[in-house]
């Protein structure tokens, strides 16, 4: 838990006239367990790795852009290194080609780490249930939020993102490696 | 550079191998390219595709005619709406069946929306591979506009699905057309916004005039199609030259350059927006009315009224779902001028309900091949701007 003193002054900041050491001490020093300062710092800062594979690409694109402003939520930092991201956004079909690709990629990201499986293909193959494609990324890696839709809007998108906040912050105890 | 560098100081240099891609946000997509690199200077380019292969064409020997349309959205899904008529055009052909005046009209405007949807992707991203990425924004802004009246007639913002072999798979919502309209007149208006930021940008013509050039035989002898074929110097666009649809009642120019390199093909493609306006503005001021669907209820389901009260047509549209209709056998190729180029269609039917074979002729996958000629002797910085212009969408390349 985080306290914050909210009526009016900054907490940090002494104004007029000296105050005793237990008031300075009251004001400027923040009581929590360090689960809970990680997860609110990390579910609030997601940096996704964009791995658009096919249409979904676009809607993801679209999400990120004007109308409807990823950036508002905080996870609009798109990363395509995956040592720099910590969220995998799986966007479009994956083929048994890309497939050795997305299960490096994500043994290239550090931990913690989390995986959106965008779109229908990503989740289970979708409309391709042909010999070339792997029938849902959860065959390589582990997918913590689904977003259905072929493609998915930018809106679910942003809910899958907002539902993985939600999961972020129900975790028992902070991943630390 | 290296036979310099060894001569001047007498170190010994070596070519070195770079791998670009399959994730790389410049390469549109899960394309992969063996670079060999004498410094900076590229000395021979391998692409390596196939990273998106899905197995399209197979499976639609496994589904019936009328099943196929949805995959074909997904080819190049910038332009789903293109696609769409490809297909239902080659299987009309193979039907004999001619659809409504009306239909026709709006095909030509979706088709056109869908040609200035994808230019407006490739614009944003080239521009944004380059540098330039308020470009991006800007492109985007217009597109949500397209995707709004796209959403208005099939209830979703991509993969349309709205052609139908025989016609649209509805009419028009009231008040569509004023969108339209709305759209087209103030378009050109807003595409004034990137153009002001890069025909004369000195910076963009820097990194583009001379950079990438596909002299004209050699566009012809890879049979490039689309833009890339415009830029540099053939007049050759399937709307004029066999005209399908109502094409040829419409007044519009095919823009050519001759340079054949990025801002070249930069400009054409911006030229190519224009006319689709016009395009647009003409189809609209020529709608017919009627209905938007052939009569045939061995091709088309009949309306839902009919199926409730009749036993024939409850009969016909039994059969159809569950079957399909039996085109006659032959062999069929159609082809349409799609935002990227000739996007044929090549079916051989067997009477059965389901296509023997369909073979899809992607124009992204023959343009790409100009790469493996062009990116020789360039920067890797030019790379990047090498494979925007040519607009490869990885869903169509590698289908």
């Amino acid at each position: 838990m985080i306290r914050l003193e909210k009526k009016g002054r900054n907490p940090f900041i002494v104004y007029g006239e000296e105050k005793s050491i237990e008031e300075q001490l009251r004001r400027n020093i923040l009581l929590t367990t360090v689960d809970a300062m990680l997860k609110w710092s990390r579910r609030n800062s997601l940096w996704p790795l964009p791995l658009g594979l096919a249409c979904c690409a676009i809607e993801m694109m679209g999400a990120f852009f004007a109308r409807y402003d990823m950036a508002r939520f905080g996870f609009e930092v798109f990363r395509f290194s995956p040592r720099q991201a910590d969220l995998m956004i799986v966007a479009g079909t994956v083929t048994r080609k890309m497939a050795p690709i997305v299960k490096r990629l994500y043994d290239q990201m550090s931990e913690p780490k989390w995986v959106i499986a965008m779109g229908a293909c990503a989740m289970a193959g979708g409309p391709y249930n042909s010999y070339a494609v792997v029938q849902g990324v959860d065959n390589l890696i582990p997918v913590d939020v689904y977003v259905p839709g072929c493609p998915p809007r930018p809106e679910s998108l942003i809910y899958g993102i907002m539902k993985l906040r939600e999961k972020i912050k129900q975790e028992r105890e902070a991943k630390i490696l | 550079m290296k036979r310099e560098f060894e001569k001047d100081t007498g170190v010994k240099t070596d070519i070195i191998e770079l791998n670009m891609g399959p994730q790389h946000p410049s390469t549109h997509g899960v394309m992969r390219i063996i670079l060999e690199l004498d410094g900076e200077v590229i000395v021979k380019a391998t692409p390596v595709i196939g990273y998106l292969h899905r197995g399209t064409e197979k499976i639609a020997e496994n589904r019936a005619y009328y099943q196929v349309v949805p995959y074909t959205d997904r080819l190049d899904y910038l332009s789903p709406m293109s696609n769409e008529l490809g297909y239902v055009m080659a299987v009309e052909k193979l039907l004999g069946v001619e659809v409504p005046l009306r239909a026709q009209y709006i095909r030509v405007i979706l088709a056109e929306l869908a040609r200035i949807a994808s230019h407006l992707v490739w614009l944003g991203s080239n521009a944004n591979d380059i540098g330039a990425v308020t470009v991006f924004l800007y492109a985007f802004r217009e597109r949500e506009k397209i995707y709004d009246l796209l959403e208005a007639i099939s209830g979703q913002r991509m993969n349309n699905a709205f052609l139908k072999i025989g016609g649209l798979a509805g009419d028009l919502p009231e008040g569509w057309i004023d969108g339209v309209r709305k759209f087209i007149k103030e378009f050109p208006e807003k595409l004034k916004d990137p153009d002001g930021l890069l025909t004369k940008n000195r910076i963009w013509r820097e990194r583009t005039e001379g950079i990438g050039i596909i002299p004209r035989d050699l566009a012809i002898d890879l049979s490039l199609t689309g833009p890339p074929l415009r830029a540099s110097g053939v007049e050759r666009d399937l709307r004029k030259d066999t005209p399908y649809l109502v094409y040829d009642e419409l007044e519009f120019d095919i823009p050519v350059e001759t340079a054949g390199d990025v801002y070249a093909r930069y400009l054409v493609r911006m030229e190519e927006m224009r006319q689709s306006v016009r395009i647009i503005e003409q189809a609209i001021e020529k709608l017919p009315g009627g209905p938007v669907l052939i009569d045939d209820y061995k091709i088309v389901p009949p309306p839902k009224d009919k199926v409730y009260r009749d036993i024939p047509e409850l009969i016909h549209h039994f059969k159809l779902i569950s079957e399909g209709f039996h085109p006659p056998e032959g062999e069929v190729y159609f082809a349409v001028e799609a935002p990227k180029g000739e996007l044929g269609y090549y079916i051989v039917s067997d009477g059965s309900n389901k296509p023997y074979r369909l073979r899809i002729r992607p124009p992204s996958f023959v343009n790409l091949q100009a790469l493996e000629y062009i990116l020789p002797g360039h920067l890797i910085a030019d790379a990047v701007a090498i494979i925007g212009s040519l607009d490869p969408v990885f869903g169509e390349v590698d289908r």
